[in-house]
């Protein structure tokens, strides 16, 4: 099951600091490869704090570990970086600037037996 | 590099050269004696029927700096039909009231300008203004440092320490590179930070209870003290308001006995007219100016078309947004200073438009002495610096002025004397209003003139009747004895210098000054000064 | 040898904090004092020892590397020049230099921070002030679409939250502070109020406001999740403030509306001027995104997403920014300086620059350099190098070299490159 929600990225405390330990640190990848959703929302995704969830837009996939977060329902956060970036497509609306907060995407939880697959 | 610039009809008011026929010899950058040049080694040009000048110095225009970028910033409508590509070693820019640092630079070379003072610098932000200055080639130049609303001053004036405000002053002129000081609307623009302003040269400044006058009459007395060489530098209150005329004659009365000068006063000369249309009240002006021999002023004639107003007077710039409609930059400097920027086309049928360029003409033809009154359009506030040589045609020729005169709006034609005016200015005067007059105003030595030992800052026109296309099209001009311009087109790039003064002060200041930094600043004391961090060295000016 | 450096500005974000005491033993930093957890990182996590320059990941000579990257430029069509966020203003200068001379396009990472605020200033105009105004005047603090717990640690204790002026004795205890969001955030738990704006809704909450303001009412009861009973009070407060301050960040530039919610929101602080002195900042990110705005600025006349391919500057966001450049694949090779496109671009755009060749200048490691085909590493502005950056707020501050490793520093390398291509 999956459900399509709104995505927005943006800076964390750790994504900074990660940042400093170098990208291929486990810091920067532990500190981006998270999304935080509204619980509730998670519930009926069937997907546990902790647990992974996949996320999906039509410029790519990534699978991110999923943490229950004061979020409204139908938000989902993940910090800035290479992960979430291979959700975001590259229209600027002729600004420049691509839609790192707004965008939508699916969501769904991944199940042990898909993570093996 | 020897040159020799042989038999054109010098116009050299300083040396009271006014046409003669003669030779301008140039050593190592500068004007030397024929004795002093291997004559047959040197390149020589012949200018025979042309008239040769001393590159042009302009007293105050904002070319550089945080207010000026903002301008940039905030006008890519400005820019597009204004572009300059790279050729050869000249790098490409773009703007038409507020070019890129290296195109200001090219287009000055092509009126035959050498020197520019940067009308307008808060320390806070000085570090800017320096880095931009060496980004403009083919000028000399210096910054005016805003002191009229700076806490450290205020506080001083009401404690009653004029010898600690002197010795700060001193300190901050060193500290910001600075060469004079500058003060725009004393109190106004503090007050401002509260959404209020002064209206009287004794209102109240709030939080330190002093006044505008004794603001202006302590600076005034600091620069005297400390022997800068250029006095203080006044942008008055009113500005624009039809009270102005009055403060700027009661301004010229509190400063009696001292040296000062009255910026682009245009903005300020106006009288309540009919119908909610200023009138021109530049004979007030004029007569106080003709009274103070120790008073200059530069006018700020506005030009018909687009321009940028810019300046630290804050509540000024939202009272034009409010009129306008235009778009608005507001800027409060923490402990010093503020400003705004608001885009604007003076139009000859607007009747205030016309109200304010006939009282920057009346002015021009009504102050007397030509060593007190200079060319300015405030760049670009009234208009762009390019437009000096239609101000020019403009005083040079009585016809022509009339014939814009018609073009006014009749509430602004209605009553004006400036059709009764008949003066002309000479080429001589032009020289003296536009080179030898700002030079010696602001005590460059070197500048404005073409005695041996000047800098070999020189303009070249080819005489001709329409005097705005002469004055468009130099035949040469050479910046340190380089030709950087040739038939009004710029053909080098060469790296200009920056004037600053360090006037003497008490060492002892810097102590307090550090702990007043603390609360006082967001920014450490030793990060303030632009003596620290990089920099490309200035050239000190000396007081006394 | 230990050294002791005070005064000491931080490179890392906008706010530049020029406090902090770094102690170093030769060329290893020991102690950074004052830092916060993200500005410490920029010292203590810094990596002092001499580099060579890489061609396709092998080390070479500098004359070599300078070789190749000029070849490179010189054979390009359509070259991009890109980041300059965590670099000097000095090397700013040279980074347009070199665009200039070989027809480059020249984009900095505003583009993907603050230059839809850039559009919204053109089109409006921007009421603001220095960051001291704030400190010393400001009783009500708005901060919509950032949160500077995050991203701008020291803001909250040195300019806005609980600094403490000149007329804010008390720091915190004199200011009303609300914090306009779409989600709670760490800066929102500290603010006297949170108002929680649906995804998308910013220009509609902020048109109402307007509206309000000019004591019209609305005909609905709430606006974009947000009830207008609380708009009005937010209104009240604005109306009858002494010196209001308005903080917005990248929840306004990054979603739907971009700049058209910063044109709201600017004009909004203009017209409040009517009743309140009220000023706007952005809460510009990298250390030194805010130089890049100026130097473009001042040496072309337009803040980013500049192209020189005519000989003379264009301005065209949209087209001529990195971002647009990558995806429509109209760059041919780029030179990439001080940032990581690699990481913070949308991952098409940076697929880009594993297609085109590309000239990296960075001080350390990172994603765009392990596939680039030049990379030059420098020395670091503000950690063994010297330089100018731009506050948030405008104010030029210098970035201090802390430690000596003899590292060439951007604008060595540009000024070679600059050379090199002649």
């Amino acid at each position: 099951m999956s459900e399509r929600l709104t995505l927005i990225t943006g800076r964390t405390r750790k994504q900074a600091v990660g940042m400093h330990k170098g990208k291929d640190s486990p810091e920067y990848r532990e500190a981006t490869a998270l999304v935080e959703m509204n619980p509730e929302d998670m519930a009926r995704l069937k997907i546990e704090d902790g647990g992974k969830a996949l996320l999906r837009t039509a410029e790519g996939e990534v699978e991110l570990t999923a943490h229950a977060g004061s979020l409204p329902a139908g938000l989902v956060f993940v910090p800035m970086g290479t992960l979430v970036n291979k959700l975001i497509g590259t229209e600027t609306l002729g600004t420049g600037m691509p839609s790192f907060k707004g965008q939508t995407v699916d969501v769904a939880a991944v199940t042990e037996r898909e993570d093996a697959s | 590099m020897m040159l020799g610039i042989l038999g054109g009809r010098i116009y050299d008011p300083r040396n009271s050269k006014d046409g003669e026929v003669g030779d301008i010899w140039v050593k190592d950058g500068r004007v030397v004696t024929p004795e002093d040049v291997d004559q047959k080694a040197a390149q020589t040009v012949d200018a025979t029927g042309l008239v040769v000048m001393p590159g042009g110095v302009d007293i105050h225009a904002h070319i550089v700096g945080s207010e000026v970028n903002s301008g940039r910033k905030m006008r890519p409508e400005d820019h597009r039909g204004h572009e300059r590509a790279r050729s050869g070693g000249l790098r490409a820019g773009a703007g038409g009231t507020v070019p890129s640092t290296y195109l200001t630079g090219y287009l000055y070379s092509e009126l035959g300008y050498t020197t520019v003072m940067q009308a307008s610098a808060a320390p806070l932000v000085v570090r800017h203004t320096h880095e931009e200055l060496e980004d403009v080639p083919n000028l000399d130049k210096g910054a005016f440092i805003v002191m009229g609303n700076n806490h450290f001053v205020m506080q001083c004036i009401a404690d009653k320490q004029p010898e600690k405000a002197r010795d700060y002053v001193a300190w901050l002129l060193g500290a910001s590179r600075g060469y004079a000081i500058k003060i725009v609307n004393p109190g106004g623009v503090e007050n401002w930070k509260w959404g209020k302003n002064v209206a009287e040269l004794d209102d109240e400044v709030i939080g330190y209870g002093v006044t505008p006058r004794q603001i202006v009459q302590t600076l005034a007395t600091i620069a005297d003290d400390l022997g800068l060489p250029h006095p203080v530098h006044i942008h008055g209150i009113n500005l624009g308001r039809h009270t102005s005329a009055r403060t700027t004659v009661e301004m010229i009365a509190a400063l009696d006995g001292h040296r000062v000068h009255l910026c682009h006063i245009q903005f300020l000369s106006y009288g309540a007219g009919r119908g909610h249309v200023h009138r021109s009240e530049a004979v007030a002006v004029a007569a106080a100016v003709n009274a103070s021999s120790g008073v200059t002023v530069d006018i700020g004639q506005v030009i018909f078309g687009n321009a940028t107003t810019m300046t630290c007077d804050g509540p000024l710039q939202y009272g034009l947004h409010l009129t306008t409609g235009n778009k608005w930059i507001n800027d409060d400097v923490e402990g010093e200073s503020g400003g705004g920027i608001v885009p604007i086309t003076y139009k000859p049928g607007n009747p205030i438009n016309g109200t304010m360029w006939l009282t920057g003409l009346e002015l021009f033809l009504l102050i007397d002495d030509p060593w007190r009154v200079f060319l300015s359009t405030d760049h670009p506030n009234a208009g762009p610096f390019t437009s000096y040589p239609q101000v020019i045609r403009l005083l040079m020729d009585r016809d022509y002025r009339r014939e814009m005169f018609e073009s006014l709006h009749p509430r602004a034609r209605r009553g004006a004397l400036l059709p009764d005016l008949d003066r002309e200015y000479s080429l001589g005067e032009i020289a003296v209003i536009s080179r030898a007059g700002p030079a010696r105003a602001l005590g460059l030595e070197h500048k404005g003139h073409l005695g041996v030992g000047a800098d070999a800052d020189v303009a070249v026109y080819e005489e001709c009747a329409d005097k705005e296309a002469m004055f468009s099209r130099p035949r040469y001009v050479y910046k340190g004895g380089e030709l950087v311009a040739r038939d009004g087109a710029v053909v080098a790039d060469v790296a200009g210098r920056t004037f600053s003064v360090a006037p003497q002060y008490d060492a002892g200041l810097e102590v307090e000054l550090r702990e007043y930094f603390k609360k006082a600043y967001t920014v450490s004391f030793d990060n303030y000064s632009a003596l620290s961090g990089h920099g490309a060295p200035t050239e000190i000016v000396a007081c006394g | 040898m230990s050294t002791v450096v005070e005064h000491v500005t931080c490179p890392f974000c906008g706010c530049l904090c020029d406090d902090l005491t770094v102690e170093a033993e030769g060329v290893e930093i020991r102690k950074v004092r004052l830092a916060c957890s993200s500005g410490q990182g920029i010292f203590m996590d810094y990596d002092p020892r001499p580099r060579r320059p890489l061609v396709d990941g092998r080390e070479v000579e500098w004359e070599n590397a300078v070789a190749e990257a000029a070849s490179i430029l010189s054979a390009a069509d359509s070259p991009l020049i890109y980041g300059l966020s965590s670099s000097a203003s000095e090397a700013q200068r040279k980074a347009v230099a070199l665009a200039d001379r070989i027809g480059a396009v020249i984009d900095s990472t505003s583009s993907v921070c603050h230059g839809p605020t850039g559009l919204a200033m053109q089109a409006v105009g921007e009421p603001t002030c220095t960051l001291g105004e704030v400190r010393d005047r400001a009783d009500l603090l708005v901060f919509w679409g950032c949160n500077p717990d995050a991203s701008h640690l020291r803001h909250f204790p040195r300019f806005s939250l609980t600094a403490k002026g000149a007329l804010t004795p008390n720091g915190r205890a004199d200011r009303t502070v609300y914090v306009v969001d779409v989600r709670p955030t760490g800066s929102s738990k500290k603010a006297d109020h949170f108002l929680q704006v649906d995804v998308g809704s910013d220009f509609e909450v902020l048109t109402t406001l307007r509206l309000l303001v000019k004591g019209k009412e609305p005909s609905v009861d709430t606006v974009g999740g947000v009830p207008v009973a609380q708009l009005k009070e937010l209104v009240e407060r604005m109306k009858s403030c002494r010196y209001g301050v308005a903080f917005m960040g990248m929840g306004l530039t990054m979603a739907p509306a971009r700049q058209l919610n910063v044109a709201e929101l600017f004009t909004l602080v203009a017209e409040l001027n009517e009743f309140a002195k009220f000023s706007v900042l952005p809460m510009r990110g990298h250390g030194n995104v805010t130089g890049a705005d100026q130097v473009l600025s001042w040496t072309t006349g337009y803040p980013f997403a500049v192209s020189f391919a005519r000989g003379y500057p264009q301005f065209s966001p949209g087209e001529f920014s990195a971002v647009d450049m990558l995806a429509r694949r109209a760059a041919d090779a780029a030179v990439i300086i001080a940032s990581d496109p690699g990481a913070h671009f949308p991952a098409a755009a940076a697929a880009h620059l594993e297609r085109i060749p590309t000239i990296v200048l960075d001080h350390g490691p990172s994603v765009v350099a392990s596939h680039a085909r030049v990379v030059f590493p420098t020395a670091a502005y503000g950690v063994d190098a010297a330089g100018t950056a731009y506050r948030m707020d405008n104010v030029p501050i210098p970035l201090k070299r802390v430690i000596s490793t003899g590292r060439l520093t951007d604008e060595e390398i540009l000024d070679r490159i600059i050379e090199a291509v002649a």
